[in-house]
């Protein structure tokens, strides 16, 4: 036979035995990627300008002479750079993203490319309003849209993101008291339950923190936060649904006897999603409330920003709200309110909070989507939401301590413990390892009244298929956490890098780039 | 509904699984009274992706598009040129759809990219270390004088008068529930910052000295001295910088010995769109960094002993402190932080260098051109890309009748600080590599027509 | 040299009017590594029960109450580059700040080492 040697001969693949360390350190698609620092240099640029003289100097003699210090890549290279960082990172796309009390849900890309019509994506925020009618009719129609659906009196458009909101509804709680001339309240009641910007704001604005019970079921102590009501405090802040999924029954009954006793009622929207076109916090009475653009109306989290916050207010809070914002004629025409005008229209503003008119391109993006699902779409989020946490809560309620089990159904995320984990074992093994399996951890040791809180909030963008693998998951984990296995005490062992040394960062902080110094040349 | 994966029968099924009859049972808790029966009346139901696309397209048609007509906008905002790899880059979902870097072995991506950007940052701002990104400029600002409160454990601040009017107005609504002092001021239409009068009105009490460099109407003064009078006084100097591009050109504020130094940084990577978002940039010297506010990334090893990065120092922040953080921010500005630091990484020293000259010598062409069309006077001796004119009569008329013929002239004083006479002349114009000599040319015979 | 202890974990040694003070080795178990001391200056008065000092963990941030009233004579310096002295010797090298303190019967309500001890089993 005329035996034909050329070619590769594929054969059935062999079971390695023993896998040594790359030369790179890469691991196939795991790639290993160096600081710009490292691979870049000053003399590298990226960008191609158009010929032209750059002479003229009226820089006030001040013209920069030494360099800065910043590298360059070639077009290349930087893509590289950025595609290899960005695959070292879990995101919504790759899968179920269960981190309760932040909504990560999907983010259509519809969004993205109605944010980057150039109509709203290059326009400036000081350009005369009538060459901006668009720009600020998609915030007054994203302002309506907010406050039907809680079924508030006003909003304020500008907060950057919740924490931000969550400033601007205290500080119309101040504005108007001290109106009132009751400035002299100065106590904010938080649940103990609270996520920490609550009693960070409440500080910031000159407030007394002081916590509120909860009761054994998860929800706030009513009776404890009705005795502790008097002519000393300002407001209560509230989490609805609360931080523990559940919703606050006695919150109507809270709202009429803070009002009585002449406090406000701010509630944190962070988890809106649950109730969204199933009840209005204006129904509830609730005198302000911000809503994360970036959580219930699905503009991207970005791996931590931009957010979005804008506030809902009551009758009572509007006339405080900060500037700018916009008003519309009869005519259809949309003028801005800014300190112009302010004296005349809006005299008791406790005035701006940010340069320029808040979030734009979040804008854009949450009334893309809110058109998308309309009423009757919105309804339906949180409906699937709700139901999406109760299967996990019920399909897992077997396996994992689930404290409120009892309390009824939670909202839209499922709470665990870490009781009956064997001993040595914590919430913590149960998240890395769930890393190993594909997924992202959920929210641990949060909130604070849970003894190893596991909170997970699927959203209602899961299939069921997806929901069952990730209850699976989870179930196995657990399992493994009730037996003792020792291997998850070093999870996660397939990721790209193992468990990293917190204290060591904390100790010796080290923040920015440095040259590494110049080994010494061996002597002799 | 296209972003709803549950099928009908699915529903069916999961409620049979957690023994519940129908949705609403899990909605028991929700007082009856208050539970809504169907969707929400007189607001529109579910429309296809065509049909949004639609309403939003004709939304964003009735705007002026900064691209498609001569435009000198600036005063804290500035349109650049981005590259098309930035957006490209940022919308990939490992980055654009990640959560806060909380789980640091699955979030290298960007714990990497915040650790170069702080770096880029710090080098840029010339601090010995720069935070993962705030708001924006404006808050920042505000930021930095709660810090210098906290560090020297004094409340009077004073402001420059050639601080950005929306960054005095920030810090004065916080100062009001923070019980700071704060000294403000009005600019001049002159050439003349107010350096000496700050230098002059630093005192024991005084906590920090805000300036904006350049300045407002495009001013650039030496800040060695103010920074040597504050220190004399055991006060902080705080720089602002609302064009980073301008670093390419001259010295940084770091380099003139401010102690902490904020900034926009939207001019980088991140686009006009109206305002927001935009990105704040946060550096100081070292021996501060524990007073800081907001998130910070820190290089350290894993448990196998490789390079890793971690968020760190996080006790200063909310959810530990909770009413003892160093400020309420959680989430910041992750997205265009990311966006800002690819634009720098193609730029490299050589390009923003090159991209600062190229801005400098448009704007000096313009400046030269507009200053000789008749009544107009230009105000600066010194200035960048940015600077003011003298329209001899109230300017902000004019650029609504320029704007009615398709040239968008610049920030007329009079919106930003309106009631204040003696500055209603003043036309602050910006000039990029954006803008052409056309596009110049156009301005100039508009303005001519206009002031005839 | 006499040792008393507090409810909130802090330590203190006196000797004549001067005592030094630190968190007690229980305390430091519960907080796990720490990262950074914040220690009073020379010159600064407390009352019983101020906030005299903080200790941070990775996770969480601690406050220090003074357990006398007195004037600080000294902060720790060697905790400022070595945190970790707090975990390796939390009731020696450890110590936080030494102050004279402006009432010895401030003490008198303090354990002792034995009392601390029992206390500590309880919790």
């Amino acid at each position: 036979m005329a035996l034909n040697q050329s070619g590769w001969r594929p054969s059935a693949p062999q079971q390695g035995e023993g896998v040594a360390a790359t030369h790179t350190g890469n691991k196939a698609l795991m790639l290993e990627e160096a600081l710009i620092f490292e691979i870049g240099d000053e003399h590298t640029t990226g960008v191609d300008f158009a010929p032209g003289d750059v002479a003229g100097s009226r820089l006030g003699n001040l013209t920069r002479k030494s360099p800065i210090g910043l590298p360059g890549l070639s077009e290349p290279e930087t893509v590289r750079h950025y595609t290899r960082l960005s695959r070292q990172n879990y995101a919504i796309d790759l899968g179920l993203f269960p981190l309760g009390s932040c909504t990560m849900k999907h983010n259509p890309r519809l969004n993205e490319r109605m944010a980057r019509l150039p109509g709203f994506a290059d326009i400036h925020p000081l350009q005369p309003v009538d060459t901006v009618q668009g720009a600020l009719g998609v915030i007054n129609e994203l302002a309506v849209w907010l406050i039907k659906l809680t079924g508030m009196h006003g909003v304020a458009m500008s907060p950057k993101a919740g924490a931000h909101g969550e400033l601007c509804g205290i500080l119309c709680i101040k504005a108007a008291l001290e109106k009132r001339g009751e400035g002299h309240r100065k106590v904010v009641l938080v649940p103990e339950s609270a996520h920490g910007t609550n009693p960070a704001t409440a500080a910031f604005a000159g407030f007394t923190v002081e916590d509120i019970p909860a009761t054994a079921e998860g929800r706030v102590d009513t009776e404890a936060l009705e005795a502790r009501l008097g002519p000393d405090v300002a407001a209560v802040m509230i989490t609805n649904p609360n931080t523990c999924g559940l919703f606050e029954r006695d919150l109507k009954r809270i709202s009429d006897a803070v009002h009585a006793a002449g406090g406000y009622v701010y509630c944190d929207g962070a988890n809106f999603n649950a109730i969204v076109g199933k009840v209005r916090p204006g129904d509830l009475g609730v005198d302000a409330m911000h809503i994360n653009l970036h959580k219930t109306f699905s503009t991207p989290h970005g791996g931590g920003g931009p957010g979005s916050g804008p506030v809902v207010l009551s009758e009572a809070l509007s006339p405080f709200g900060p500037l700018p914002f916009t008003e519309r004629y009869a005519d259809g025409h949309i003028t801005l309110v800014e300190e112009e005008s302010v004296d005349d229209r809006h005299p008791d503003s406790f005035g701006r909070m940010t340069a320029f008119h808040g979030q734009m391109g979040m804008f854009t993006r949450a009334l893309t989507y809110i058109l998308s699902h309309g009423a009757d779409g919105l309804k339906q989020v949180a409906e699937d939401a709700v139901l999406n946490a109760n299967y996990i809560l019920r399909s897992l309620a077997d396996t994992l301590d689930a404290p409120f089990a009892g309390s009824g159904p939670c909202m839209h995320e499922a709470i665990f413990s870490d009781a009956g984990l064997a001993a040595g074992f914590s919430t913590i093994d149960i998240a890395k390892a769930l890393i190993d399996e594909g997924f992202h951890p959920m929210t641990m040791y949060f909130p604070l009244v849970v003894h190893g809180a596991m909170l997970v909030e699927p959203t209602e963008t899961e299939s069921k298929a997806g929901l069952d693998q990730f209850i699976g998951a989870l179930r196995s984990v657990a399992e493994r956490a009730k037996a003792g296995d020792a291997s998850l005490k070093t999870a996660p062992h397939f990721a790209p890098r193992s468990r990293l040394d917190e204290t060591l960062a904390a100790r010796k902080p080290v923040l920015v780039w440095k040259e590494p110094a110049p080994v010494a040349e061996a002597a002799e | 509904m296209r972003y709803l994966p549950l099928t009908g029968h699915d529903r069916t099924d999961m409620l049979a699984t957690i023994d519940a009859p129908h949705i609403d049972a899990l909605f028991v808790d929700v007082p009856e009274e208050a539970r809504l029966d169907g969707p929400i009346h007189g607001l529109p139901l579910h429309a296809s992706e065509m049909a949004v696309e639609r309403h939003m397209t004709r939304l964003a048609r009735q705007n002026t598009v900064a691209g498609e007509v001569p435009f000198f906008l600036g005063a804290g905002a500035y349109r650049h040129h981005v590259p098309a790899s930035v957006d490209h880059l940022i919308q990939r979902g490992e980055f654009l759809t990640a959560y806060t870097p909380y789980q640091p072995e699955i979030a290298q991506g960007t714990l990497q990219m915040l650790f170069e950007f702080q770096t880029q940052v710090a080098r840029m701002l010339g601090t010995d270390v720069a935070n993962a990104s705030m708001y924006d400029g404006s808050t920042a600002c505000w930021e930095a004088i709660g810090m210098a409160r906290r560090i020297t454990k004094r409340g009077k601040a004073i402001l420059s008068g050639g601080l950005h009017p929306h960054y005095v107005s920030v810090a004065k609504t916080m100062a009001k529930y923070t019980g700071d002092q704060l000294e403000t001021a009005l600019p001049t239409l002159s050439a003349d910052t107010d350096l000496d009068a700050l230098i002059a009105a630093i005192d024991d009490d005084t906590s920090c000295v805000v300036v904006q460099y350049p300045d407002i109407l495009g001013r650039i003064a030496d800040l060695r001295p103010l920074a040597d009078a504050a220190h004399a006084k055991k006060a902080l100097l705080i720089a602002v910088v609302t064009e980073p591009v301008a670093m390419g050109a001259i010295v940084s504020p770091g380099e003139m010995d401010a102690d902490i130094v904020v900034g926009e940084g939207q001019s980088i990577g991140v686009g006009l769109q109206f305002g927001g978002p935009y990105v704040g940039l946060f550096g100081c010297k070292d021996k501060y960094v524990r007073q800081m506010p907001g998130r910070l990334c820190g290089e350290t090893k894993d448990a196998d002993g490789r390079r890793g990065f971690v968020l760190t120092l996080s006790t200063r922040e909310q959810h530990i402190r909770r009413e003892k953080a160093t400020s309420n921010i959680c989430t910041n500005s992750g997205l265009c932080a990311l966006a800002f630091s690819i634009h720098m990484t193609l730029l490299g020293e050589a390009g923003l260098r090159r991209l600062a000259g190229i801005n400098h010598a448009a704007a000096c062409r313009a400046a030269d051109r507009l200053a000789k069309v008749p009544g107009v006077t230009l105000v600066n001796d010194s200035f960048f890309n940015e600077f003011t004119l003298d329209l001899g009569r109230e300017a902000r008329p004019i650029v609504r009748a320029l704007a009615d013929q398709g040239v968008l002239a610049g920030v007329s004083l009079g919106r930003l600080y309106p009631g204040a006479d003696a500055l209603a002349n003043g036309l602050i114009v910006a000039v990029t590599e954006t803008s052409s000599d056309d596009d110049v040319e156009a301005l100039a015979t508009a303005l001519e027509a206009a002031l005839a | 040299m006499p040792r008393y202890f507090t409810e909130d974990h802090e330590w203190i040694d006196v000797d004549g009017d001067v005592g030094t003070v630190g968190i007690s080795d229980y305390a430091q178990q519960q907080l796990g590594d720490i990262v950074f001391v914040d220690v009073p200056a020379a010159g600064r008065r407390f009352a019983k029960g101020d906030e005299a000092a903080t200790v941070e963990s990775v996770k969480a941030a601690s406050d220090v109450y003074c357990p006398v009233a007195g004037t600080v004579v000294e902060g720790n310096a060697a905790l400022e580059d070595e945190p970790a002295l707090v975990n390796s010797d939390p009731e020696g090298e450890g110590w936080f700040f030494k102050l004279t303190l402006a009432d010895t019967g401030d003490l008198e309500d303090l354990m002792d080492e034995t009392a601390y001890e029992a206390f500590v089993a309880k919790l």
